[in-house]
Parts: C-alpha cells; structure tokens; sequence
C-alpha cells in the first residue's frame, strides 16, 4: 500500500514533500530542533520565558532557564522528561509530588513540594506556572478575562485529614508533611474558609 | 465437494488454538469457520478501549471469558495526558455485567475504574478469578473491599503500579475465612501505613491460601513481619518484600535468613525499599535459584549490590538503581550469562550534574559479557556513537532498545556530533527489533536509517529529535510493522503527517505532543480518514479561537470502527461526521 497513491487520491498535492524546508508560515517549523516554541512552554512547568530564546545552540545543548525557586544544583523541569513514573520518582529520593488544580484552568499540575524551602518559593513558582493560561471567564462568555484587572485567587490545600485549608497557617516543614494536594480557588469561592486576614495571591493574568 | 467437519469437531480443534493472531486468521477462512469461531473465543485483548465499543465487541464474542483492556496512550504515564482525557471502565463492565455472567478475568491498564465499578465486578461475575489493574487509577481501598468481600474464587488480585487512594481502612479483613483460593496478591504500589490490624489479616490471609505462589507486599509491611509471612508460604515463587530496614538485632537477621531458605521455590524477588545493607544477606540462600531481580527501589552503593547479585547465576532479569555503576555492571556481565533484560533507572533524573559513575561503558559491557541479553531500558548521562555500534555488534538478538541520554539533545561527548550513525547502527544490526526509544542530539539522518532497516519495528518514541518534516516521513513510509508511534517536542508538521495519512489506519496510535502539527492539518486529517479518530488535546481553549495555522498542543490519532467517542472532556476536540461534511 503505497502513500503515495493515496496521496493524490486525497487531493494532497498541496502538501507534496519537497526536500526543502517546510513552509515559512509557520516560523518555528524550519528552526533547529534546540529551541524550546512558544507553545510549549505553556505546559511545561516551572518555565521562565527568556526574552530572547530564539538562540541556537549548534552543540544542542538545552537553552538554560533561570527559575528563583529551585536550588542551583537542579536544573529547570520539562513535564515528563525524564520520562520515569511518579511512583519512581517519589520513593528514589526525597520528593513530594502534590497535584494543583487551579480554578478555570482545565489542566492539573503537579509540583514536587520538596524543591521549595518556603511559602514564598512555593507561590512564586506557581504564579510563574499558571500565568501563560488563558483562562476563561464565564461571565465574558469565554473571551479571555480582562488582563489589566486579573483576579485573585486564594492557595489552599487538602491535608491528611481530609480538610481544605489556607495556605500559610502552619509551619512550611509540617505543611509539605500533611500536603496531600493543592487548589487554587477564586478568592470569591473561598470565603468560608479560616481567616480573613490571609492575605490572597494576585495573580497578574 | 465439501468435506466440512460436524461443528463440534471444527470447535474442538479451534480449541487447542490461543493466540489471538491465529484465532482471527481462523475466523477469515470461510463464514461458517467465522461463525463457529466466534461463538468459542474465550479471551480477548484490546489495545485501545476506544478502538472498539463494548456492544461491538458482546455481538462477536458472545461467550467470553477474559478481556484486556487498554486504555489512555503510553504518555499518560509521564504526565502527558491530562487527568480527565479518558480510559473509563465503567461503560465496559456494565455492558459485560450482564452480557457475560460467567466472565472470569478483566485485565486493564491505563484505565480510570471506580470503587463503584470494583463493586459491580465484585457483584455481576460469580465466577470471577482473575483482576489485573496495571497503572489504573481512580479507585480507593474501599473498591478493593468489594473485591475481598465478594469474590468467592478469587484467584488473582494484582495492582501493579496502580494509584489507589489508600483510605487506611481494613480491607484485607473482608476477604472471608472461607476464601482459601488465592494465587497471586500484588499490593506493592498501596501508599500509606498500616494498621496492626491490616498486617495480621495479611498473615491469617497467606496462612489460609495454600496456593499462594506470588505475592508483593507494600512498603509499609516491616521487615520483622517478613519472616513470618514466608514461613506461611514456602511455596511462593515470587515475592515483593516491603522495606528492607529494621533496626540491627541478629535475632532478626537469623529469622529472616532461616525463613528464606525455607522458600525453595523463589524465583523472584523485588521490593526492597529503605534497604539496610546489612539485611541484604538473609537472600543469598536462595540466590541461586532467581531469575528475576527487582532492586530498582534499592538505594545502596554499588559493592552491595555486587555482592547480592554475583550470587544470582541464573539471572534473566535484572532492574536496578544507576548506583550499581559501570562497575557494578562489569560484574554483572561477568556473572550473569543468562541475562536476557536489563533496566538500569535514574537515583537523581533532575540534578545538573552526575551523582554516580554510570556511563556508556557499563552497558557495552553488558552487551559483550551477555550472550542472551535482549531487553533494554537505560538511563546515563552520556554517550558515544562508537559504544552504540559495539552494542549492535555485541547484541544483534536485541528486541527491545530504549536509551534514554537524561538531557535532552546530548551529543555523542567526545565527537560532538549527534547520535545518528549509532543509532543507525543499532537498527541495521539488531534485524529482530521491535521497541525502540531514542534520546540525544538527533537529526533526520537518524530517521533514514529506522525507515530504511527497521522492518520489525513495532513501538517507537521520539524526543527533542530530528530536524523537520522528513523525519517523519521516513519513518511513517518506511517502518512496515509499526503500530505504536509516540513523539513529544520535535519540529515534525503537516506535511508527513499527511502524506502518510493511509499508513496510520495501519497503526494503533500515533501521538504528537509540542510539535508542529496545525489544527487545520487535523481538521483535514479528520475529515479524509473516517476510520481515524484524531484528538486534538489542548489546554488553550477550543484550536479554531487561534489562527488554523497555529500548531495545536497535542494531537492524538488513533484508528477506531466506534466512531467519535462520547466522553471527551472539554479540553479535547475531535472531527466528527456532522461537521466534516458541513465543512467539506
């Protein structure tokens, strides 16, 4: 069964291969395998974007990312690669993979609490994390919400009881020990929950 | 002239006939021949759950016995899937709950079941023996409760790698008194610790199954319980131990050693959490007689395990932490010459630099030193063209090569150049290949040289690799066998995909995630191929809110007689007949 039979049987002519490259429309098809697209990055986790990182590294090494949040001995995580099971991952070396799941977003992340030594590196990674996101808006009727005004969303977290609480309330050691997983809620939703006086996280969407 | 055999004969003989190729080959022979086939067929597999829909598969096969079910793609196990794709169960056992009364085994893998539908399992099959859920999710301890409570002649319950929500509760207590029938138990992948109460109803249930032949405990079962527990069973053949710690007593040491020698049978071993090296000996009576070692959860330094594993003469396989070392490995070869699978997994996959000396070098010993040596899953840091043409050389009965180089786009460390000739190398050779993973600087040439030899190829997976549309081209127009195709981050597009478009009614899937691939390309695609399904999987909301030529996140094709299925989440976006032919 040759492909190229059905080829022109389908009306493909357009899309014929040529030995040449690709067509230019689509910039990043025709640049060289080391350069991360801008798509991509969108799930990939822990990712800043570099201004420039359309650099081209003939010796392929992986462009290298800045991340405030990790230990300078690691570097930046692409989802999945290395492709090792979580189970793995969890019993090799100290790791504590916890979903996030963040209000209006349909993807769950999950961060390995482990990396980070405070709240602040916490929050600061997921703000980087979820800030690509165009997140619907019901209310708008879909249209990507309003950028300039964005929205606040709460970080709370499902303890080993079972109870959804703020983060922030205990000491980051006993958190990362009873954190089972992690939500982001819209700060409207969260208003039944402990303290007023948690402060929100504005996330700049 | 017809020389036709009274049905019952023609079913007798098909009877003697397993395997799943031959039994369709029978039923193409004439009609009667299909008819008769498909009213004896007691076991099915299907590959891709949404290839097919249950009511398709009871009208053919009314009278099966066992079904395996596969469901999300190979990916989802590295986080690519998103949770709520798919993979659902419970349409299934719903629809055999009361088209096979007399079903006995379900074994699935990669599926979403629910305690509910554990419950149904439990309830609907009075003669249900056998449930295997391998990297399934979606289920807790209370669905295993059912299980324990209801099924009567359980014979198999085996959660390899699952994710099940402990609830820390008793479940193994509700198997009952009576229930004596078990063979195989595989609890390893359950999380949390346990209760006194669930570790002595673990030892009443192996004291009261004389046919227990293979059980795997969890990391919570201790080690002072272990020795109890074989003396139980020394018949097993297989045994997951939990962690191997315990506070240094020779009263325990001399236990665990006595009640391991009384394991004559033992062929496999694995477990071995939070080893204490010191334990490791209490195995050596019964080294000889392994063929399958699972030390991949053993963080302890390469001169122990050396030690444990120059014992094992007769090893098959062997699965192991890097910190075995080339070192570790040069003994293995040494020992070890019936080795015949090899997985050496990553101790630290994320630091920057090297923690152990794990090279190239320990795998092309491996290869010189092991004649049967077939299997291969490696992690290192490093790699040369030259080690991959010894390897080939070494090792042309390789079936199964996956190399993963952990950064990504490493070239060859000592000429800078990419990977290709060595890997072209390894499929020239190893004529009998059919798995293949690739990793490290790569270009199209690479891809050349599979679509050229690689005839056997069944399963390939591609990362950071190649340099444009002809890569794929290559390799969809070139690799006759391949069924299974899985590539993530390489700048393959349109143009291959649909110039090849008649080939992936040939395979089970193809998967193409971070690459260049337009959601026009798919819409297109969807629309010529009626016997594909293709999912566009994207978290940016619905592709046509974005210019068409915009490359989609991931676009999951796969071929199906089901037509589009019904539970797709919001996320994924697939083009069924209505608005193919609005658009056409």
């Amino acid at each position: 069964m040759s492909s190229e039979a059905d080829n022109s049987s389908m009306n493909f002519d357009e899309t014929a291969l040529t030995l040449g490259l690709p067509g230019k429309s689509r910039p990043s098809v025709g640049e060289k395998s080391g350069v991360k697209r801008e798509f991509s990055e969108m799930v990939d986790l822990n990712l800043h974007k570099k201004q420039n990182n359309d650099q081209e590294h003939d010796d392929g090494s992986q462009v290298e990312v800045t991340e405030p949040a990790k230990s300078p001995a690691s570097k930046a995580q692409v989802v999945g690669w290395p492709p090792v099971r979580s189970f793995r991952k969890n019993t090799i070396k100290s790791c504590k993979y916890v979903k996030v799941a963040v209000d209006g977003a349909p993807y769950l992340r999950k961060v390995d609490l482990e990396l980070y030594t405070s709240y602040q590196q916490l929050l600061t990674s997921l703000e980087s994390m979820f800030s690509c996101f165009t997140i619907r808006n019901r209310m708008n009727d879909g249209k990507p919400m309003d950028l300039v005004n964005g929205s606040e969303y709460v970080p709370t977290y499902e303890d080993k009881d079972g109870d959804w609480m703020l983060v922030g309330d205990v000491p980051w050691k006993m958190f990362v020990e009873s954190c089972r997983r992690l939500r982001l809620m819209k700060s409207s939703e969260a208003l039944g929950l402990g303290n007023r006086h948690t402060p929100c996280y504005k996330f700049p969407f | 002239m017809a020389h036709s055999f009274p049905e019952e004969v023609l079913e007798h003989v098909f009877s003697f006939i397993d395997s799943d190729k031959d039994r369709n080959a029978v039923s193409l022979v004439c009609k009667s021949w299909y008819e008769i086939e498909r009213w004896c067929r007691r076991k099915i597999f299907i590959g891709n759950c949404y290839a097919v829909t249950p009511r398709i598969m009871i009208r053919r096969f009314p009278e099966l016995r066992s079904v395996s079910l596969k469901g999300k793609p190979h990916f989802a196990d590295f986080d690519l899937v998103p949770e709520g794709w798919g993979g659902y169960v419970d349409p299934w056992v719903s629809a055999m709950g009361r088209a096979y009364p007399l079903l006995e085994e379900l074994r699935l893998k990669r599926m979403v079941v629910s305690d509910d539908t554990l419950e149904m399992v439990s309830k609907s099959f009075k003669n249900f023996k056998v449930l295997v859920l391998s990297s399934c999710e979606g289920f807790t301890t209370d669905g295993l409760a059912s299980i324990a409570a209801n099924c009567r002649n359980l014979r198999e319950l085996d959660l390899r790698e699952s994710d099940v929500e402990d609830l820390g509760g008793n479940w193994l207590s509700c198997f009952p008194e009576s229930c004596t029938s078990l063979v195989s138990l595989n609890i390893s992948c359950l999380g949390s610790e346990w209760s006194l109460r669930n570790l002595s109803a673990l030892e009443r249930l192996v004291g009261r199954s004389p046919n227990l032949r293979r059980l795997r405990m969890n990391r919570a079962v201790p080690l002072d319980k272990l020795a109890n527990l074989l003396r139980r069973a020394p018949y097993l053949v297989e045994l997951g131990t939990g962690a191997f710690s315990s506070e240094l007593h020779p009263d325990v040491f001399s236990n665990l050693s006595g009640a391991f020698s009384g394991c004559k049978e033992l062929r496999a071993l694995s477990g071995f959490w939070d080893v204490v090296p010191a334990y490791l000996p209490a195995v050596y009576t019964i080294c000889s007689g392994l063929t399958s070692l699972n030390l991949s959860y053993a963080a302890v330094q390469s001169s122990d395990l050396v030690k444990l594993i120059t014992q094992c003469q007769n090893l098959q396989r062997l699965w192991v932490l890097d910190y075995i070392e080339d070192s570790g490995l040069e003994a293995l070869a040494e020992s070890c010459k019936n080795l015949q699978e090899l997985r050496v997994f990553p101790s630290d996959p994320f630091a920057a630099e090297p923690n152990v000396t794990l090279t190239e070098q320990g795998l092309v010993a491996v290869s010189e030193g092991c004649p049967k040596l077939e299997s291969v899953l490696y992690f290192c840091r490093q790699f040369t063209n030259d080690a991959l043409f010894t390897i080939a050389k070494n090792r042309p009965s390789l079936t199964r090569f996956r190399l993963c180089i952990i950064e990504p786009r490493t070239p060859d460390y000592i000429t800078l150049e990419p990977l290709d000739a060595g890997f072209g190398a390894i499929v020239q050779n190893c004529k009998e290949l059919r798995r293949l993973s690739l990793s490290g600087l790569l270009t199209d040439r690479v891809f050349e040289h599979i679509g050229t030899h690689a005839k056997k190829l069944e399963m390939l997976s591609i990362a950071f690799a190649g340099d444009g549309d002809l890569g794929l081209h290559h390799v969809l127009s070139g690799c006759e066998s391949l069924r299974k195709l899985e590539i993530r981050d390489c700048p393959f597009g349109d143009k291959a995909l649909l110039a090849n478009a008649a080939k992936l009614e040939t395979m089970r899937s193809l998967w193409m995630s971070s690459c260049s691939v337009s959601f026009e390309a798919c819409k297109l695609l969807g629309q010529k191929m009626p016997r594909l399904n293709v999912e566009v999987i994207d978290e940016r909301g619905p592709p046509d809110s974005r210019p068409e030529s915009c490359p989609v996140n991931t676009v999951y094709i796969y071929r199906s007689i089901a037509g589009p299925r019904l539970d797709m989440p919001a996320f994924v976006w697939t083009m069924d007949e209505e608005l193919a032919l609005r658009l056409s």
